[in-house]
C-alpha cells in the first residue's frame, strides 16, 4: 500500500459531450462493442476487488451449519490475543514512528536547507524499489543478529556482551522503520517543496527561532501531506510480513500477518481461524485509513498555501550545525544503503558466514552463484517471476486504460464507482489477499488453486490500484478534443480508442507496465500462501532457502535480483517513469 | 539610523553552486549587490528604486538578515548587524535575522495560513524569550491596538485567508509592527494589488509611516510610488547604486541616461492644488489648470508633482473643449514608431509631454495638435 509516486490526478474532470455516444441512435442500439468492452472491464474490476472480500467474509463467519464465531474463538483463544494485539500495534506504531521522524526530517533538511551530501538523500530513497523487504531484513540478520551478527562481533570485545538483538520487537521496529523512511522522505520532499519560504522566513524575521519556527509555522503547515504519510506508513506497516515472520518467530513474537501465515500453514489447517485474524486485520487497515482521511479532510483547504511572486527557494544556514548533520546523514546512508548491500554482497561470496577476516577474505569464492545457476527451481523460478510479472502487468494495464476512460471520460452513471472499486485493494494486507483468494478458489469449481493462475489473479488484483493511477493521470492529461476530432472525423469508439487516445496514453502505460513488473518481482506475502511446489516465484525460492537456512546461497540469489531490479528500475527512470515505492 | 557601507553580495553562478571558492569557477558569479553604500536618518522612508533583477531585494534581505553579504557593513542605530570585517581589524559580525528585531512585509505577504489574524500579528510577542515575554494580557492588549491601528479589529478572529488583498496587506503590516521595530522592510509590497487599491493603499501607507514615524527602506520598481513616498530614493542598476537623492531631484536632474530613461517614462509636472473635493483635485501648473482625480486627498494649497503616464494622453487635431476636463495645446517635436504605438513628443509651453498612440493616430514634426488628458489616468504626487 506505499506506492508513492504516480501523481494523484487532477479533480477536475473535462465532461465531453459527443464523447460516449449517447446519442439517440446509438441508445437504440446498446450491444455495440463499446457497451460489451466498458460492461466486461467493469464486470473484470467489480470481481476482482469484491469476490475475495465476500469468500472472505463468509468463509470465515459460516460454516456448514451456518453463522459461527468458532474461528474467532479458536484464533484468539488461549490467551494470545492480548499479545497479539500488542505485538502488532507496537510494531506498525513505533516502525510508523520511526520511519516519519527519520523521513520528515531528512527531506526537510534536504529541501529546505543548505545541507550536504544531497545526492545521497535520493540514493537511498530509491533502496525500498531496489532492495526487497525479505533481503533488506536477512541483511539486518547478518549485521545484528546476536549469534553472528558482524556489528555485535565488532562490538561484543567493548560491551562485554552482544549488544544488539535483531530477533526482537525492537528489531523488528528498527528494520522495517529505516526499509519505509525512504516513502515519507518523498512524500514530505513534495510536500516542503510546495511550500512558500518566505512563511518560513518571516518568522525568523517576528524573532522565532528556527525551533520555534519549526514548531509553529512549518510542521503545521505540512500537516496534511504528514497525515497521509502517516496514513501510508501505518498501512505499510501493518501489512508487513516480511520483517515479522524472519525475525519475529523465532522468539515467538507474533503479528497478526506472521500469525496469519502461521495458522495457515499448521497441519490440519484452520482456515476459519485464518479468515478471522484476517478479518481482524482487514479492519484495523480501514479503520486507520478512515481516522486518517478525516483528519486529513479537515483543514487541507486552508493550507492552500498564499504563494506570492519572487518564490525562490532559499535554503537556510545550518551554521555551526552543518558539520554534525552531515555526519548523521553520513550514518543514515550506511545504515540504509552501504551496510545493508555489501553484507549481502560479502555473504554471497563466502562458503559460510563468518566475520570478516584475513581468512574470510581468502576464503571468497562464487561457489554460491553456480548453485543458485544449478538449482533447477532457481530457473523455473526466474521464469515463473517474469512470466508472472509481465502478463499481470499487461492485464492490469490493460484493464485499467479502459477504467480509465470510464472515470475520466465517460458520462456513464456509476463511472466512480468503478474507480473505487478499483482502489479497493489498496487496504487489502498481502497476506489477507492470499488468504481471501484461496477462500475463494479452495471452495469454487475452478481448477486453478495450485496453478500460476491464481498468482496471476493474486497479482492483478493487488496491483490495480497502481494501474489505475498511472492511467487515470495520463488520461486527464489529454485533451478531450483529440477525443472528439477523431469521432468527428468518423472513427467508431473502438478505432478512436486504439487510435488516438492508446498511442497517446503509451508513455503512462509504459510506467505504470514497468512499475508493476518491478513490484511484482518482489511479491512475497499472498504468493507465499498461494504457491505449490514447482511454481515458485524469485521471492518464494528467497523463503525457501531462509527456510532451508541455506544464508550464503540466499545471499547470491538476493544478490543477482538486486541486480536484476536496478536494471528493470533504471529502465523505468529512462523511459521518463516516475517511479514510486513499494513495499513487500 | 541604517547605515550600509560597501555591501557586496554576489551568488555562485548555476553551475559554481555548492563549490567552496566561488572565484576559483570558471562560471561568473551573478554580483546582485555591488558596493552598495547609503544611510536612512531616523523617520525617513527611504526607496529602492530599480528595473528587475537590478539586486533590490538582494540588499533588502540583507539588511534583515536572510541573506548573507560577502563584505561591507550594516548598522541600525548603534548595533552592527552585519560586519564583513576587516584585515586585522574589527571581527566579522552577522547577526541573525531572528535577534535583528526588524519588522518586514514580504512581498507574497507571507502570512501563515494556519492561524487566524490575531494570531498571526502575536506570534511576534509569543516567540520572545520567556524574561522578555509580554503578559497575555499584555499581548493579547498590543495585538488589538495595532490591529485597530490598521483597521483590522472586526477581522481578529477570522482565519487569514480568508482576508482579501488589501486586508492581508495591512495585516502584514499589522505583524511587522507589532514589535514596535527600530526599522521596517518592505518588499514591494503593493505590487499585488490591482491598480486601483495599489493607489489608495499607497498613502495610506505614507500616513502610517508619517504618524508612527518609523524608519523605512522600500522595495519598488514603480516610480510613480518611489516618487510618491519616499524622503530618499536611490535608483540602482546592475547591483549598484546610480543616483541617490530626493524625489524631485531624482524626476528633475537625472545623473544619467539609465536613470533618465527609467524616471522619465512618464511626464511630471510640478503644480499647487488649487481646490480639492473629495478626490476631485484641481491643480495649477506652468501649462494650466489641470482636473485630476486620485484615490488620495491633499489640501488645498499643496506642492505637488503631476505624473502623466505616456498613455494617457490623446492627441488630435481637432479642439475638444469644452467635452473633455484637460485640453492642452501645443507642437509635435518628434516621432517614433514603436510597432504597436507611436510615441510624440510633444512641447507645451517650456515642457515637452511624452505621448504614447495608437498607429492610426500619427502627427508629422510641426503639427500642432491639441493633447487631451484623461483625469482619472493622472497621478499627484505630493512633493515637500
Ligand atoms: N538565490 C539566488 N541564486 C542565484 N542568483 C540570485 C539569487 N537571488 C538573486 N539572484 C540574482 O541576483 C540578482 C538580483 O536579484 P534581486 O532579487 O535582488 O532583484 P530585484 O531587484 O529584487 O528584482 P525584482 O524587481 O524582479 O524583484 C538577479 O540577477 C537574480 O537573478
Ligand atoms: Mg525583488
Amino acid at each position: 500500500m506505499t506506492l508513492t509516486s504516480p501523481p494523484v490526478r487532477a479533480e477536475e474532470r473535462t465532461e465531453p459531450t459527443g464523447s460516449t455516444g449517447a446519442s439517440p441512435s446509438r441508445r437504440k442500439l446498446p450491444l455495440s462493442p463499446k457497451f460489451f468492452i466498458v460492461a466486461g472491464v467493469a464486470a473484470a474490476i467489480g470481481y476482482l476487488a469484491l469476490v475475495p472480500l465476500g469468500y472472505l467474509l463468509w468463509g470465515t463467519f459460516f460454516d456448514a451449519e451456518g453463522f459461527d464465531l468458532g474461528g474467532f474463538e479458536r484464533a484468539y483463544g488461549s490467551g494470545r490475543m492480548g499479545e497479539l494485539w500488542g505485538n502488532s500495534l507496537a510494531f506498525a506504531g513505533g516502525s510508523a514512528f520511526l520511519s516519519l521522524t527519520v523521513g520528515t526530517t531528512l527531506a526537510y533538511l534536504n529541501v529546505r536547507t543548505a545541507v550536504p551530501f544531497k545526492a545521497l538523500f535520493f540514493a537511498a530513497s530509491i533502496v525500498p524499489l531496489i532492495v526487497p523487504g525479505i533481503l533488506y531484513t536477512v541483511s539486518w540478520i547478518f549485521l545484528a543478529s546476536p549469534q553472528i551478527g558482524l556489528l555485535n562481533n565488532f562490538l561484543e570485545p567493548v560491551f562485554g556482551t552482544a549488544p544488539f538483538n535483531i530477533f526482537s520487537i525492537w528489531g523488528m521496529i528498527w528494520v522495517e522503520g529505516l526499509h519505509s523512511s525512504p516513502i515519507v522522505f518523498l512524500l514530505m520532499v513534495a510536500a516542503f517543496r510546495s511550500m512558500d519560504p518566505s512563511l518560513e522566513e518571516s518568522a525568523l524575521m517576528s524573532g522565532a527561532t528556527r525551533l520555534q519556527t519549526l514548531r509553529r509555522v512549518t510542521l503545521p503547515l505540512v500537516r496534511p501531506a504528514l497525515l497521509s504519510s502517516v496514513l501510508v506508513i501505518l498501512i505499510t506497516s501493518l501489512e508487513s510480513f516480511e520483517v515479522p515472520a524472519l525475525l519475529g518467530l523465532q522468539n515467538g513474537i507474533y503479528v497478526f500477518t506472521s500469525r496469519i501465515y502461521f495458522v495457515f500453514r499448521s497441519y490440519p489447517r484452520d482456515l476459519q481461524a485464518a479468515g478471522a485474524l484476517a478479518v481482524s486485520l482487514l479492519a484495523i487497515a480501514v479503520i486507520g485509513v478512515i481516522i486518517a482521511r478525516l483528519l486529513a479532510g479537515r483543514g487541507t483547504k486552508t493550507y492552500q498555501t498564499v504563494t506570492g511572486k519572487g518564490f525562490r527557494p532559499r535554503p537556510l544556514d545550518l551554521g555551526k550545525w552543518r558539520p554534525v548533520v552531515g555526519a548523521g546523514i553520513l550514518i543514515y546512508f550506511f545504515a540504509t544503503v552501504v551496510g545493508p548491500l555489501l553484507v549481502l554482497i560479502y555473504a554471497a561470496l563466502l562458503p559460510y558466514y563468518q566475520a570478516p577476516s584475513a581468512e574470510a577474505f581468502a576464503s571468497f569464492t562464487l561457489d554460491n552463484f553456480r548453485q543458485v545457476f544449478e538449482m533447477d527451481s532457481a530457473g523455473r523460478a526466474l521464469v515463473n517471476s517474469l512470466v508472472l510479472g509481465i502478463s499481470a502487468a499487461v492485464i492490469v494495464m490493460a484493464l485499467m486504460s479502459i477504467a480509465a476512460w470510464i472515470s475520466v471520460r465517460s458520462t456513464i452513471p456509476g463511472r466512480g464507482i468503478v474507480e473505487q472499486l478499483s482502489f479497493v485493494p489498496l487496504v487489502i494486507p498481502g497476506i489477507v489477499l492470499g488468504v481471501s483468494i484461496s477462500f475463494v478458489y479452495l471452495r469454487s469449481p475452478i481448477p486453478i488453486y495450485g496453478t500460476l493462475l491464481i498468482l496471476l489473479i493474486a497479482y492483478c488484483t493487488k496491483y490495480m490500484p497502481y494501474g489505475m493511477r498511472y492511467a487515470t493521470t495520463s488520461m486527464t492529461q489529454i485533451s478531450s478534443e483529440l477525443e472528439e476530432s477523431a469521432q468527428v472525423s468518423g472513427a467508431s469508439w473502438w478505432t478512436t480508442f486504439r487510435r488516438v487516445l492508446l498511442p497517446l496514453l503509451s508513455p503512462g502505460i509504459m510506467a505504470g507496465f514497468v512499475y508493476i513488473l518491478v513490484v511484482s518481482f518482489r511479491e512475497l506475502s499472498s504468493s507465499l500462501l498461494l504457491y505449490s511446489p514447482g511454481n515458485e516465484v524469485l521471492s518464494i525460492l528467497i523463503w525457501e532457502q531462509f527456510e532451508n537456512g541455506s544464508f550464503n546461497v540466499l545471499a547470491a540469489i538476493g544478490v543477482l535480483m538486486v541486480v536484476a531490479l536496478v536494471i528493470m528500475v533504471t529502465i523505468a527512470y529512462k523511459l521518463g517513469a516516475k517511479v514510486g515505492l513499494r513495499e513487500d | 539610523m541604517l547605515r550600509i557601507d560597501h555591501l557586496v553580495k554576489s551568488f555562485a553562478g548555476e553551475k559554481a553552486r555548492g563549490k567552496k571558492n566561488k572565484a576559483q569557477e570558471g562560471h561568473a558569479a551573478v554580483f546582485a549587490v555591488n558596493d552598495v553604500s547609503f544611510e536612512v536618518k531616523e523617520g525617513e522612508l527611504f526607496t529602492l528604486l530599480g528595473p528587475s533583477g537590478c539586486g533590490k531585494t538582494t540588499t533588502l534581505r540583507s539588511i534583515a538578515g536572510l541573506e548573507k553579504p560577502d563584505s561591507g557593513t550594516i548598522t541600525v542605530g548603534d548595533r552592527v548587524m552585519f560586519s564583513g570585517g576587516v584585515k586585522g581589524g574589527d571581527r566579522a559580525v552577522n547577526m541573525p535575522a531572528n535577534q535583528r528585531g526588524l519588522g518586514m512585509v514580504f512581498q507574497s505577504y507571507a502570512i501563515w495560513p494556519h492561524m487566524t489574524v490575531f494570531d498571526n500579528v502575536a506570534f511576534p510577542l509569543q516567540v520572545r524569550k520567556r524574561a522578555d515575554r509580554p503578559s497575555k494580557a499584555e499581548i493579547a492588549e498590543r495585538v488589538e491596538r495595532v490591529l485597530a491601528t490598521m483597521e483590522l479589529s472586526p477581522q481578529a478572529g477570522r482565519q487569514a485567508t480568508k482576508l482579501s488583498g488589501g486586508q492581508q496587506q495591512r495585516l502584514a503590516l499589522a505583524r511587522a509592527l507589532v514589535i514596535q521595530p527600530p526599522l521596517l522592510l518592505l518588499d514591494e509590497p503593493l505590487s499585488n494589488l490591482d491598480a486601483k487599491l495599489r493607489e489608495s493603499l499607497r498613502y495610506e501607507l505614507k500616513r502610517l509611516q508619517r504618524e508612527l514615524g518609523i524608519t523605512s527602506v522600500y522595495v519598488t520598481h514603480d516610480q510613480v510610488e518611489a516618487l510618491a513616498l519616499s524622503t530618499h530614493i536611490a535608483v540602482m542598476e546592475h547591483g549598484r547604486v546610480v543616483q541617490l537623492g530626493r524625489p524631485r531631484e531624482v524626476y528633475e536632474s537625472p545623473s544619467n541616461k539609465f536613470v533618465a530613461e527609467f524616471i522619465g517614462t512618464s511626464n511630471f509636472i510640478p503644480g499647487t492644488v488649487g481646490s480639492a473635493q473629495g478626490g476631485q483635485h484641481s491643480v495649477d501648473t506652468t501649462n494650466g489648470r489641470l482636473f485630476i482625480e486620485s484615490g488620495s486627498d491633499l489640501p488645498t494649497g499643496s506642492d505637488v508633482v503631476v505624473s502623466i503616464r505616456p498613455e494617457a494622453v490623446e492627441l488630435s487635431t481637432e479642439s475638444r473643449a469644452g467635452q473633455v476636463p484637460n485640453e492642452w495645446h501645443g507642437t509635435v517635436v518628434a516621432r517614433a514608431f514603436l510597432g504597436d504605438a507611436v510615441d510624440h513628443v510633444v512641447a507645451v509651453d517650456k515642457h515637452e509631454i511624452r505621448a504614447r498612440v495608437n498607429p492610426s493616430v500619427s502627427f508629422e514634426p510641426g503639427t500642432q495638435v491639441y493633447l487631451q488628458l484623461d483625469p482619472t489616468k493622472i497621478s499627484l504626487v505630493p512633493v515637500g
